[in-house]
């Protein structure tokens, strides 16, 4: 230890040594992939047939173009695109509500809610998966309404994960918006809606971001209930992505090139949504 | 990751009060009206029951949801466990046999193949878990604090980090999967060919032994961005006084990390762990993507067991009985877990 009091803002070198060291290593391994994804995906399939090369021997922007041929690209895109999107809005609408009554009201069985709300996000997906999947082919069989290889279908199970979490997240999100603020509305003349709609809704708006950024991300990536609950007309990016592999070829290049394409409008999102996701943590997880 | 970043109930106790200072991106705006008067008034009988209905209305779209996703199914599953549930009975499983505790039996009985393939993959999967999580969390945790104070390229760094939790788990995964390639792969081109490890011949990545310490390495990769995100949320919160008057007091960094830093997590680090535990454990996404529908055997962890003994040999029966029992095992350890931490600590619970 240094004699001399140092200051955070002055650490001594053996601080930004190691931390030198860490950080590179570190940023070097989570690149590693990035840069394996983004260059493979310029290489001609001779090139990423054979041995590896971390230097493309030729640049070519050809995969790009064929992604959309070999696979249905485009319709898988628009699926995952439709499911990740509605269960994002239904499960943040829902939980909305829900957490605003868990929030503000005292009632009887609010803690046999929460807890289960609570409970359900530890269990793992394939005890709902098998359930679900009979349900809905039960429920196709009886009444002849399609849930079993549709959206909706997919939309539901989906909501099995995200609802809770919204739930969860938003209750811990509304407590930390004062309750004058709602009072003040009520006492200017709102209802217990109008509150929750003009006052808590616009302070909670971190939290809502956070909420709905992280359900989309998790639909948007989920395979268990994908492999298992589409055909080959509602199948999604996360299993649709399998089909640059044939009997004879693996079309690394496209896949590595499709799997960029269907990153970046996740990536860029949270990128660009992350401080909400840090300030929604904070209040309504971490704290 | 079907299973969400949770929060335990004693970290966030509804509290309205203290949570309001952790709100960091949150400043909520000044009431429009300054008038704080409370309704003093006796409410009317309408309004008081219009209040007391209110709540339930609120929270009706959610009930019948989690009844319908949640409460059925689980029921379901249950039932489904003493059954025999083959592929005959998909059509209308009500029809399928009673058999009482028998999948139950052969799921433990360690004796026969399916229970010892079943007591394999429960074993490899909490080898696993806990190497996995224990990276994850001293990963996550050492780029946290390495990042707490502002230098040259932070923000940089801090916002790449993220991008391994960001990326859909089957496009990062499959593009591990194509570094784990025998033969035209970059982890065999770098360990054998350029650094002249492991000898000349070319080693299988996703199969055989080795495939454990590929799907390790996918999965740390993949889940150490979150236990950073929620340690560097939690740094937020300390407040910068503290490290002031540590080191007025002739503390150096390093003690202040050891003194004041890693203490501070402590609330945090219960959740964090918990959290990283019951997602690694349930992971499904890393190993499907990774191996496909059969995971070799040293790989082999239970989500993808459980699917494999349903959906690909059709014993939905079976399949049943081991959800239950790994809901069992998981419930079991988290109560435990949430005894041991919240001990001597007050539940701060308003409901």
């Amino acid at each position: 230890m240094p004699a001399r009091p140092r200051s955070p803002l002055d650490p001594p070198l053996s601080f930004r040594a190691v931390r030198a060291v860490f950080l590179t290593l570190l940023a070097g391994f989570v690149l590693l992939p990035v840069y394996v994804m983004v260059t493979s995906s310029l290489k001609p399939l001779a090139d990423v047939a054979g041995r590896f090369r971390w230097i493309p021997g030729g640049l070519t922007i050809r995969p790009y173009i064929d992604i959309w041929h070999t696979v249905p690209l485009a319709t898988y895109f628009l699926n995952s695109l439709i499911v990740a999107g509605a269960a994002t809005v239904c499960s943040v609408v829902i939980a909305v509500f829900a957490a605003y009554a868990v929030s503000r009201y005292r009632f009887r069985g609010k803690r046999l809610f929460t807890v289960t709300v609570l409970s359900t996000q530890m269990f793992p997906g394939i005890l709902f998966l098998l359930p679900l999947f009979l349900i809905f082919v039960n429920i196709g069989n009886s009444t002849g309404v399609a849930l079993y290889g549709s959206r909706g279908g997919l939309i539901l199970a989906y909501l099995t994960f995200s609802l809770p979490f919204s739930i969860w997240m938003l209750i811990g999100y509304f407590d930390s918006v004062p309750r004058d603020l709602d009072e003040a509305a009520t006492v200017d003349g709102c209802g217990p809606i109008g509150a929750l709609l003009r006052v808590v809704l616009p302070a909670a708006v971190p939290g809502i971001v956070a909420v709905a950024v992280y359900a989309f991300m998790t639909a948007w990536g989920e395979v268990l209930f994908a492999s298992v609950m589409t055909n080959d007309t509602t199948r999604t990016l996360s299993i649709g992505l399998q089909g640059y592999s044939t009997q004879n070829d693996v079309y690394w290049n496209q896949i590595m090139a499709a799997s960029l394409v269907v990153s970046i409008p996740v990536v860029a999102g949270f990128l660009l949504l992350q401080k909400y996701l840090v300030a929604g943590l904070t209040a309504g997880a971490v704290k | 990751m079907t299973s969400a970043p949770t929060a335990m109930p004693s970290d966030t106790g509804p509290d309205a009060g203290a949570d309001a200072q952790a709100g960091a991106g949150a400043a909520p705006r000044p009431p429009r009206a300054a008038v704080r008067v409370r309704r003093t008034g006796r409410m009317r009988p309408t309004g008081r029951l219009r209040r007391t209905a209110l709540p339930y209305l609120l929270l009706l779209p959610a009930l019948l949801l989690e009844l319908f996703i949640h409460l059925v199914p689980m029921v379901m599953g249950i039932l489904m466990s003493f059954r025999e549930l083959t592929q005959f009975f998909i059509r209308d499983w009500s029809r399928a046999p009673w058999t009482g505790l028998r999948n139950y039996e052969l799921a433990v009985d360690v004796n026969r193949p399916v229970g010892e393939a079943l007591l394999g993959s429960f074993l490899t999967t909490c080898l696993f878990t806990l190497l996995s999580v224990g990276l994850c969390w001293l990963l996550g945790t050492a780029a946290a604090v390495f990042t707490q104070e502002s230098f040259r390229g932070r923000g940089f760094l801090r916002a790449l980090f993220l991008v391994p939790y960001a990326l859909p788990v089957y496009a990062a995964v499959i593009t591990w999967v194509f570094m784990f390639q025998r033969d035209n792969g970059l982890v065999n081109h770098v360990l054998h060919d350029q650094l002249g490890l492991g000898g000349a011949e070319h080693t299988f990545w996703l199969i055989g032994d080795n495939s454990f310490w590929a799907l390790l390495t996918v999965s740390v990769w993949k889940g150490w961005p979150f236990a950073f995100l929620v340690v560097t949320a939690a740094l937020q919160n300390i407040p910068g006084d503290l490290y002031e008057a540590a080191a007025l007091d002739g503390a150096g960094v390093w003690q202040q990390i050891r003194r004041i830093t890693l203490p501070s997590l402590g609330a945090v680090n219960q959740v964090l762990v918990l959290v990283l535990f019951l997602w690694t454990f349930n992971d499904f996404n890393t190993p499907f993507v990774l191996f496909g529908k059969a995971a070799p055997e040293a790989a082999d962890l239970i989500s993808v067991h459980i699917y494999q003994s349903s959906f690909v040999t059709w014993n939905f029966g079976t399949g049943s009985a081991m959800s239950v029992l790994l809901l069992l095992f998981l419930l079991l350890v988290t109560a435990g877990y949430l005894l041991v931490t919240t001990r001597g600590r007050r539940h701060d619970d308003a409901c």
